[in-house]
């Protein structure tokens, strides 16, 4: 495989901040590459790095081979942007602002049209696509935003929080195009606030706090390495003594959330065994009782918490 | 660099759909440096292609840094540069377009006082040289005016009074109102320094057939004045842009 995104050392400085500390990754072909990490982690300006929007204090990017400080053109060209605050613009129609694109990309007009009929249709827009933006819902612009970043057919997509603020049906929609794009081995760059989002389109992610990078592997290994023990959760039609629970074998702690006892285990099916036995003995039902893993969440905020 | 031409096209294309077909913009346009010069002409004796030339010239003026510094401000409020600067354009490119849309205005509005002049009688000797100068001084002009947007602010009120603040001064000192060569010597040294007064100056000859400076003079300063704003304008922006995001 190989990489289509290069960064080496990239570090941005404002005025004394540090927004981006001298981070290094790659981004391999045909990838959905996550970047997380709480607000004002410096997600944003290193979108603006990659995408050559502002240029770094020190460090490099090379995007499809083409150092984006020596070659911007080019390395523009390959790239499909939707940044995390912008707009279409608002007095020109939706067709219009997908032209604009296409011939800001050098692109064919007989392709263009083409391509931003099925944009249109793809993200149901098809029917206003003579309205000027200003007459469109929030999501409508986004979507439009998204299908403009489409009309140069890029190799790489970045999205900077494609989905904030947008409705479950349009959040599936831009998920979906995302899954597509992937299977036509395109790569995406992505960062979200959302971690079951990261969790099931993520090939790898990267996990960002204070300008630094703290993680970087697929969500399931993180979440083996990082996230720490597997859980039982279990809830009883009575308070029980808890200190019963701890005292089963394999038991390496316990936690309680309302009405519900968690038990921090290595070997979750003997402590299944052992809540089973408990309940007998103790004459109790069982009304809940699940398997948990941690998820990415949990590692996420392992990884990014103040101590 | 042909494909950049292209693009710079398609963004002044974009800039007229957007920021120049509107009714206010074009009226405004054609007001306002005709009120200014009524203002000061009426009662006053001189001939009328001196007044011709006169309005012609801050027509051009006036018509083509009226819209061109409000765009870098407005596109920053309405957070459209980002995906500008993240096409596949330089800078460079970007203003290029917004220039030529100003261009293109200012032209078309220019065209105003010369009808007017030639139902007032008014004939052209040198069509050509109105021509070149009408477009000389329209690339001059718009190119100042995107001097005037470098600020990185997203206020175009802010511009507006910056430009403002700059315009009004060039008209008195330009010899609009007053020939160059009836100014005090040191009228005419101020008159010299802007590129008002050759475009005037100019359009004085195109349609009386005498100016105060010789012709090449008058073109050479233009170009001068262009290349100048132009590379200003080009530097101010690199240094601003990224910080309108
Ligand atoms: N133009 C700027 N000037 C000064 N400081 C900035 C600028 N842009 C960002 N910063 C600072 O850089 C840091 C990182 O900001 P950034 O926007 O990259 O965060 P983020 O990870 O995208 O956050 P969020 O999740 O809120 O979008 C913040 O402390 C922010 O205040
Ligand atoms: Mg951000």
């Amino acid at each position: 495989m190989k990489n289509v995104i290069e960064v080496k050392e990239l570090t941005k400085d404002y005025n004394g901040l540090t927004a981006v500390d001298h981070i290094n990754f790659e981004v391999e072909e045909g990838e959905v590459f996550g970047f997380l990490g709480p607000n004002g982690a410096g997600k944003t300006t290193t979108v603006r790095m990659l995408t050559g929007v502002i240029k770094p204090s020190f460090g490099s990017v090379s995007v499809m081979g083409f150092d984006l400080g020596r070659h911007p053109i080019r390395a523009k060209e390959a790239m499909g942007v939707v940044p995390e605050l912008s707009n279409a613009y608002a007095d020109l129609s939706a067709w219009n602002n997908l032209q604009f694109m296409a011939e800001l990309y050098g692109i064919p007009k007989r392709v263009a049209v083409a391509r931003a009929e099925e944009l249109l249709t793809r993200f149901d827009l098809y029917d206003r696509k003579g309205h000027t933006v200003k007459t469109f819902s929030k999501g409508m612009k986004q979507k439009l935003v998204t299908a403009m970043s489409l009309m140069n057919d890029p190799e790489i997509l970045f999205l900077d929080e494609p989905t904030s603020g947008l409705d479950v049906q349009s959040a599936r929609l831009i998920k979906e195009m995302v899954r597509e794009l992937r299977d036509t081995g395109k790569t995406i760059f992505l960062t979200t606030h959302y971690m079951d989002e990261a969790s099931q389109l993520c090939n790898r992610v990267a996990i960002i706090n204070h300008g630094r990078i703290a993680a970087i592997d697929a969500p399931e290994k993180l979440k083996v390495r990082i996230g720490g023990l597997q859980y039982v959760e279990v809830s009883f039609t009575a308070p029980v003594d808890v200190s019963d629970l701890s005292a089963m074998t394999g038991i390496a702690g316990v936690r309680t959330s309302g009405d519900k006892i968690q038990l921090y285990t290595d070997e979750p099916d003997r402590t299944i065994r052992g809540l089973v036995d408990y309940s007998q003995s103790s004459d109790l039902e069982i009304v809940t009782l699940n398997t948990l893993t941690p998820t990415l969440e949990d590692v996420f905020v392992k990884l990014t918490e103040e101590a | 660099m042909i494909d950049q031409m292209r693009r710079a096209y398609a963004i002044a294309k974009k800039d007229v759909r957007i920021y120049y077909l509107k009714g206010p913009v074009i009226i405004f346009g054609v007001l306002s440096p005709a009120f200014l010069f009524l203002a000061f002409m009426i009662g006053r004796d001189l001939p009328v292609d001196f007044l011709i030339a006169g309005l012609l010239g801050m027509t051009i003026f006036f018509t083509s840094t009226s819209v061109a510094p409000v765009i870098a401000p407005t596109e920053t409020q309405t957070r459209n540069l980002e995906r500008l600067a993240a096409a596949p354009i330089s800078i460079t490119t970007i203003l290029f377009g917004d220039v030529l849309a100003s261009v293109l205005f200012g032209i078309a509005i220019s065209l105003v006082p010369i009808l007017l002049g030639m139902a007032l009688g008014v004939s052209i000797t040198h069509p050509f040289i109105l021509a070149l100068g009408i477009v000389l001084a329209a690339f001059c002009f718009s190119a100042m005016g995107l001097i005037f947007s470098s600020a990185p602010t997203s206020m175009t009120s802010t511009v507006m009074m910056l430009s403002m603040m700059v315009k009004f001064p060039l008209v008195f000192i330009s010899g609009i109102f007053i020939p160059v060569q009836e100014l005090p010597l040191w009228g005419q040294a101020l008159a010299s320094l802007s590129p008002l007064t050759y475009i005037t100056d100019l359009c004085r000859y195109a349609f009386q057939g005498a100016c105060h400076y010789p012709v090449v003079v008058d073109i050479g300063a233009l170009l001068v004045f262009l290349a100048a704003f132009m590379a200003i304008a080009i530097k101010l922006h690199e240094r601003s842009l990224p910080k309108r995001l």
